[in-house]
This record gives C-alpha cells, sequence and structure tokens, in this order.
C-alpha cells in the first residue's frame, strides 16, 4: 500500500463509547498507523473536515450542528460509514422523541427538580435542538452500516482491514450479530 | 370465586362455552361489545377461569383491533379506509363525522359516547364508502347518512332503532355462470358422499380439477386426501371466511346468500375425512352475518343435515362452530386463522407440519376457502365434467370475482377461468382504464398493456379481488394505501415484515412528499426483495408487491417525482428547528438550515 488514506471521525448525538471502541483495537492500532492518517477527529482535534477517503460517524442527528457537519463530511468523504446503534437508528438519544421538544427542554430546565433560575437556555452559541433526533441516513447518503452498541473494536478493525485491502467487506457471524 | 366489584360476566357466548383456553377470543370480543373495553377485573377474571396469565390475556388483546384495553365509546366507529373505499370519497366523510361528532379521528370522545377510527377494507368495495359501528356494518354512505348517524350518537338511540336502511347489505350478482346458474338441492351432495363413499367421492374432486379458491389454488381434493390418510383419533374441517384481502367481498356474498351450499360443503368434507366438528371463522367486520348464519345451522339441524345423525345415518354426527375474529387480516393466513381459533395471537405457524397433518389442536385439519367448499358441494352434486365444461384445463371451472372501483357497474362476477382482463372491464362497464389491481393489495397491478391476460392459476391468479382504476387516478395512491395495509397488518413475529413493511412505508412517503432520489428508488427494490425472500408467511413476501410492481410496471410514477440530486434529506431540515425557534425565541442565521441534499 503507497500513500496512507485518510480517515476522519465524528461524534455527533453519541456518547464516544463507538469512539472508545475504535480505541479498543488494541496493538493492532499500530498495524494501521502506517496506514491511515487522521483528518478531523475527536482524536486529533482538527476542527474542520478536508478531503478524505473515509469518514466514521458515531450517533445519530439531534441538532442543527449535527446537520452541518453530517453534510461537511458527505462532501469531504469517499466512504461514509454509520457506526453503531445511534448513528443508525438514533439510539439512546432517540428516546426523546416520543416526547415534544418543549416537554423535554421544560423538564430539563424549567420543571424538573434542584433546578434554580429556570430558563430554557437561547444563547446564540448554542446549536438548536431538531424536535426529533434522527439516523443519520435520513440526512445524508451512508455507504455503510456497522450495527452495534458499539460495534465491538474486532468488526472495526476488520472493516478497516478489510476496505485498506481493497477486498470486499464481510464479517464473521458475530461481529454483526447480537443474537 | 368471582370477586364482589366484578361486573356481570355474559353468558351468551358466540361459540359454545367449554370454559377452555380456546375460548379466550371469543369471551374477549363479548367484553368488548358489552363494556366497549376489556376491563382490568374481567381480565383477572378470565386469567383465574382460563388459567392463563394475565399478560397473555393483554397479549390477544393487544394483537386484535377491535379489542381495547382503553376505553372505547359506547359507539364504536370504524370508517374502512381502503383505496376503493378513499376513491368514493370515505377520507372526506369521515372528516365530516369528526366534525360532527366533535371528536378526531382515531381518539374517543372525553364523554365516552363516541370513538372514531380507521380500518382495513371491510369488504363493501361494491357499496362504499362503509364503516362499522358496534360491529355492524353501514353502507353506501353519503352525507345525508352521515347526518342521520351524528344525529343518532347525539341522541344515544340503540341501534336497533336505527333505519334499517342504513344497515342493508346488498348482494348484487352481475353475471352467473354454470355455478350460481345451478340449482342447489338440499343435501344432495352429502347424500351422494355418503352413498357412493370416500373414495368415488374423492376421485370425482380429483377428476373435477377443483381448486382453493382462497388464492394459493391447491388442489382441494389432495388436500381432503392428505387429511384422510393421516393418523389421529379426531379431523376438523375449518372453513376460512375471514376474507381479510382488500376488495374481495365474495365470500360474504356467498356467506349471505349461498349458505347452505357452504354448510353441505364442509359436512361432506366431514363425511370424506371422517370429522364430528367443523369451525366457520367468521372475520369480526362480518359480524351482521352472525345471527343468519347460526339460524341457517339451527334449521339444518332440524332437517337433519346437520348435528346427530346426519340424513339418518347413525354414525355419521357432524356440527359447526362460528369463531369470530376481531380485525386482523393474517388470521386469513391458514396457520394463524388455527392460532386464532385456538384463542389466541394469530402468529403463523411454521410450515410444515401443514395443517392437513397438524392443525387444529394439534389434530388434522382441512382448511378451506367459502367458494371452494361451496363449489365442492355443487361438484358433488352435479358432476365432475359439468364443472369442467368451462374453464382452462389447469383451471376448470369459474371464479367468482369482486368487482369494485372505476366502473359501471360494481359487484359480484362469475367468470370461467380462462377470461381476459379485457372482457372483464367490458363486462363491468370501466372505461378508460389505466390498470387493475389482480388479487387484492397482496396480488398484481395489471396495466393496460397486458389486458389480454387471462384470469387463470396459470396466468394470473387471485382470490377474487379485481379493484379498477381510470386514467384520473394516481395510481401511486393506491400503492401507499396498500403499502400502509400491511404496515399497519404485519404481525410483527418476524423482522423483515415488521421492519420491512415500516421503512417502506416510509421511503415511499419520501418518495410522495417529493424528497426522494434515484438511490431511494434502488433501496426500496433491495428491501422489497428481501422481505420476498426472507419473510416468515405471505404476508411479509407479498407485502411489497405494491411498490415492486409499481417500480417494474409504471416506473414514471416514481421517477417523475425524484430529485436531481444524488440525495435528499428524509425531512424539512429547517422546519424541524421550528419548534425550537419558538421555544428560544432565537431567529439568527444559526437558528436555520439550509435544506436539500449533499
Ligand atoms: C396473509 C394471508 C391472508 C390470507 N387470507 C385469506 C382469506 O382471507 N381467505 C382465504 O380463504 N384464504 C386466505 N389466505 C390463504 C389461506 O392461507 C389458505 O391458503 C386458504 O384458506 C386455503 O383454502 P383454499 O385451498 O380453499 O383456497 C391467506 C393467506 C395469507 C398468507
Ligand atoms: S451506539 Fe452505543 S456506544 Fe455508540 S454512541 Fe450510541 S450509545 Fe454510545
Ligand atoms: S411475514 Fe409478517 S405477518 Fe408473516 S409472520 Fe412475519 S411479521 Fe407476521
Amino acid at each position: 500500500m503507497s500513500s496512507p488514506i485518510k480517515v476522519a471521525t465524528a461524534s455527533l448525538a453519541g456518547c464516544f463509547g463507538c469512539h472508545m471502541s475504535l480505541l479498543d483495537i488494541d496493538e493492532r492500532l499500530i498495524d494501521l498507523v502506517g496506514h491511515i492518517q487522521f483528518d478531523r477527529s475527536p482524536l486529533t482535534d482538527i476542527k474542520k473536515v478536508g478531503p478524505c477517503d473515509l469518514g466514521l460517524i458515531e450517533g445519530g442527528v439531534c441538532n442543527a450542528e449535527n446537520v452541518e457537519i453530517l453534510k461537511a463530511f458527505r462532501r469531504q468523504c469517499k466512504i461514509l460509514v454509520a457506526v453503531g446503534a445511534c448513528a443508525i437508528n438514533g439510539g439512546v438519544p432517540a428516546m426523546r422523541n416520543q416526547y415534544s421538544l418543549a416537554e423535554c427542554l421544560e423538564e430539563a430546565y424549567l420543571h424538573g427538580t434542584g433546578i434554580d433560575n429556570p430558563q430554557i437556555p437561547n444563547d446564540p452559541e448554542l446549536p438548536l435542538l431538531l424536535n426529533q433526533v434522527h439516523p443519520i441516513h435520513e440526512v445524508v447518503w451512508i455507504d455503510y452500516f456497522l450495527p452495534g452498541c458499539p460495534p465491538s473494536a474486532d468488526t472495526i478493525f476488520t472493516f478497516l482491514d478489510e476496505l485498506l485491502s481493497g477486498r470486499p467487506i464481510q464479517f464473521a457471524y458475530q461481529q454483526i450479530h447480537y443474537d | 370465586m368471582i370477586a364482589d366489584d366484578a361486573p356481570q360476566s355474559t353468558t351468551h357466548m358466540t361459540s359454545t362455552g367449554d370454559g377452555s383456553a380456546h375460548e379466550l377470543l371469543q369471551r374477549l370480543i363479548e367484553l368488548q361489545q358489552t363494556y366497549h373495553h376489556i376491563p382490568w377485573t374481567e381480565i383477572e377474571r378470565l386469567s383465574r377461569q382460563l388459567s392463563l396469565s394475565q399478560s397473555h390475556i393483554v397479549g390477544v388483546i393487544e394483537f386484535y383491533s377491535f379489542l381495547h384495553t382503553t376505553h372505547q365509546g359506547e359507539y364504536e366507529i370504524f370508517i374502512s379506509d381502503n383505496i376503493t373505499d378513499q376513491m368514493q370519497g370515505s377520507r372526506l366523510l369521515a372528516e365530516l363525522l369528526a366534525k360532527g361528532l366533535g371528536i378526531e379521528i382515531g381518539t374517543t370522545r372525553a364523554d365516552k359516547r363516541v370513538s372514531l377510527n380507521y380500518t382495513s377494507c371491510i369488504g363493501m368495495g361494491d357499496q362504499g364508502p362503509a364503516a362499522l359501528i358496534n360491529g355492524y356494518t353501514l353502507t353506501a354512505l353519503t352525507t345525508e347518512r352521515i347526518n342521520q348517524i351524528i344525529q343518532r350518537v347525539d341522541a344515544s338511540t340503540p341501534l336497533d332503532q336505527w333505519p334499517r336502511s342504513l344497515f342493508e347489505v346488498s348482494s348484487k350478482t352481475r353475471r352467473k355462470d354454470i355455478i350460481l346458474n345451478s340449482e342447489y338441492i338440499p343435501g344432495a351432495a352429502i347424500a351422494a358422499g355418503l352413498k357412493n363413499g370416500p373414495t368415488s367421492l374423492l376421485n370425482q374432486l380429483e377428476q373435477s380439477g377443483l381448486r382453493g379458491c382462497g388464492g394459493a389454488g391447491f388442489s382441494t381434493a389432495s388436500k381432503w386426501r392428505f387429511c384422510a390418510a393421516a393418523d389421529a383419533e379426531k379431523r376438523f374441517v375449518v372453513c376460512n371466511a375471514d376474507e381479510g384481502e382488500p376488495g374481495t367481498f365474495k365470500d360474504r356474498y356467498l356467506l349471505q346468500a349461498h349458505t347452505d351450499r357452504l354448510i353441505e360443503g364442509m359436512t361432506l368434507c366431514a363425511a370424506v375425512i371422517g370429522s364430528s366438528t367443523g369451525f366457520i371463522y367468521l372475520r369480526g367486520e362480518y359480524r351482521y352475518l352472525l345471527q343468519p348464519l347460526n339460524e341457517i345451522l339451527e334449521q339444518r339441524r332440524k332437517a337433519g343435515l346437520l348435528g346427530q345423525s346426519i340424513l339418518g345415518q347413525a354414525n355419521f354426527n357432524f356440527d359447526i362452530k362460528i369463531h369470530l375474529g376481531a380485525g386482523a387480516y393474517i388470521c386469513g393466513e391458514e396457520s394463524a386463522l388455527i392460532e386464532s381459533l385456538e384463542g389466541k395471537r394469530g402468529i403463523p405457524r411454521s410450515r410444515p407440519p401443514f395443517p392437513v397433518t397438524q392443525g387444529y389442536c394439534g389434530f388434522p385439519t382441512v382448511v378451506n376457502n367459502v367458494e371452494t367448499f361451496c363449489n365442492a358441494a355443487m361438484i358433488a352434486q352435479r358432476g365432475p365434467e359439468w364443472f369442467r365444461q368451462v374453464g382452462t384445463p389447469a383451471s376448470p371451472g369459474t371464479k367468482l370475482l369482486s368487482i369494485s372501483g372505476d366502473c359501471e357497474r360494481p359487484g359480484i362476477y362469475e367468470f370461467p377461468f380462462g377470461t381476459s382482463i379485457r372482457d372483464i372491464l367490458h363486462a363491468c362497464g370501466a372505461q378508460q382504464t389505466l390498470a387493475v389491481q389482480i388479487g387484492g393489495a397482496a396480488g398484481r397491478m395489471i396495466p393496460a398493456t397486458e389486458f389480454n391476460r387471462t384470469i387463470a392459476f396459470e396466468d394470473i391468479s387471485t382470490g377474487g379481488s379485481f379493484m379498477i382504476f381510470n386514467q384520473n387516478r394516481e395510481l401511486l395512491r393506491a400503492i401507499e394505501n396498500f403499502t400502509h395495509f400491511f404496515r399497519h397488518e404485519s404481525c410483527g413475529f418476524c423482522t423483515p415484515c415488521r421492519v420491512g413493511s415500516s421503512l417502506l412505508a416510509k421511503q415511499l412517503s419520501k418518495v410522495m412528499v417529493g424528497h426522494a432520489t434515484a438511490k431511494d428508488l434502488d433501496e426500496m427494490s433491495i428491501l422489497g426483495s428481501l422481505m420476498q425472500k426472507t419473510s416468515h408467511c405471505g404476508l411479509g413476501q407479498t407485502a411489497a408487491n405494491p411498490i415492486l410492481d409499481g417500480l417494474g410496471k409504471f416506473p414514471s410514477l416514481f421517477q417523475s417525482r425524484l430529485r436531481a440530486t444524488s440525495f435528499e434529506p428524509a425531512f424539512d431540515l429547517d422546519a424541524s428547528l421550528e419548534e425550537a425557534r419558538l421555544l428560544t425565541g432565537r431567529d439568527d442565521p444559526d437558528a436555520h438550515l439550509e435544506g436539500g441534499g449533499v
């Protein structure tokens, strides 16, 4: 393999568990280092995504900033992957979808227990919440889905390994099934 | 022990109560009729009486559309929402009714007087728009009739004092052929069966080539033969009168106008396979037929055609119970139907074993469609040559069609197998036809270029639903209606169908609102064929047909609504920030999102 592939990652409405699972690749990370160069990612702290071969997205879409980041990733990444249950289905954050946004914010900022100076935050610095949490494929085209909460390190490694080697992407049953 | 606070239990049951768990569904239907919900005290009581867990009982209640744990109105109204009802203006009438009653569709009024919902096709395609009120069918709704309904609900007039005309179900036969033109002679088929013996009767049936009329077309003689040959101490005869396929109503007609033929056919089957108990599984939507059917059963008992020692034959005893459904299309699938007969949720069994070897309570069971039994009776009476004189070699005899939609003369038509769609359209006065949906939502959508094709098992097979769309119709609406039907009716047992039917409905709505791109159509095809290949039963295997047929035969319907971009979001990005803007009072540039895809 000649030049390393460029990879960007982002955590939208997720818990960073999927990123932790990526790091869980352990010593195999060393094998990958020569082949991968990170662009925007919580691991590099680069803020703006540049042209990349691969984008890994953890978490669903819950606010305006998530939408912007996701669209930027789609513009810049040749291959975009939904990593984990939240990206694929909305996951835990989407449990708020059965309530209205007003109900959620009022519970959190107005009527909940132990609230001092109740008010709904409206600072323009804060991204506005969408009225529902959406899976990322409802906003942009997604090329691959890695199921799991989080997908195991093994699954993520297999995916990267197969992608790098140019093989069709295939998993052992246990890597993507949880029954 | 009966709890003191429990309301008085109802004693009159649909089928003879034997206190077993099999009675559960029938008991629940009675309770729903009495209390307009199933009270907890009754769930507790049933749990004790039938030795079933409360959660099992709640599971059954939640499975069936017509049963509720929450209080419905004293008048429970369901508007039939098939596409043919919609084409006759049902949606507008439903809104009018909702407005007049001061209620939103899908809710119960605060005073518990009335609840209003949509429901799947109730089998009145030739006389819609139609609705159910406390289980009884209202037909040919108009604004005038809607006003009559509103007045009577407001005045709390008991249903039995409503004008009969509101409930009139007409049985118009527009075309008769050998079956409907032949006179039925009471007892003749049974007498022939008893005189010549089972082997001879099965041979006759085989020579006639009769095939199941419920849609699948399995040889009736083989089915009866397999059942008779299965080693068991008991056997059962079951008539599938669930008729849930959208657009079909020919079984309703037979149940209403030719009840004796049906019962004769079932009794004949009992004589052939050696059975003493039969069931008619009557869909809940046809509750209005329950009493007349029971009356005819009683008449036949008196006439020695049913019950003990039929036709004087000391060892031939056979009786029939009627079992009501409660609003679940899947219960038309024969193994789900048997589960439902046993009082459970109607979840299809794994097959094999097929019902002919292990059916009701594990005993060999023949399940046949209403029309199949009627035809079997007439074949026993008139002989196989008579039946074969029309039809094709592979599909002998005739088929009853339920014709509805855009034509001058909707109704019941008996046509020989092998008749072309063009001839059928001509006979019912259809003009400028764009497409015909044959075989119901699970069937096929046939474009005008294929109208020379025929109704036959070897060409287009059908259980009898025939819905016509003319050139003024938006076919995508029909496809959407059928897709939503499957999403609603999926029993939820297996993932490809439970999740797939919801995903299909979502993707289709993305197309309808103009947010879809070519990639979404590819996704729908992939998903559809996955559902066909991997679903547990026929429902999931056919649920994608409307979309796949649409994509295959009417691609422009979809393509004309696509965006040119490579991908579009499934929802309006900026609009979904509106609620947050209102809550925060923000309107700065960051409080907005640009629409469109990447
Ligand atoms: C989802 C589904 C619904 C069905 N609904 C009906 C029905 O309403 N009436 C019917 O006779 N058969 C229905 N069938 C077919 C039955 O499973 C069965 O094949 C039929 O009752 C056999 O009778 P026949 O051989 O006389 O046609 C349905 C099948 C499926 C998969
Ligand atoms: S999928 Fe699981 S691990 Fe990944 S972000 Fe969501 S909750 Fe966290
Ligand atoms: S295919 Fe659908 S209806 Fe049939 S068992 Fe699966 S979920 Fe139930």
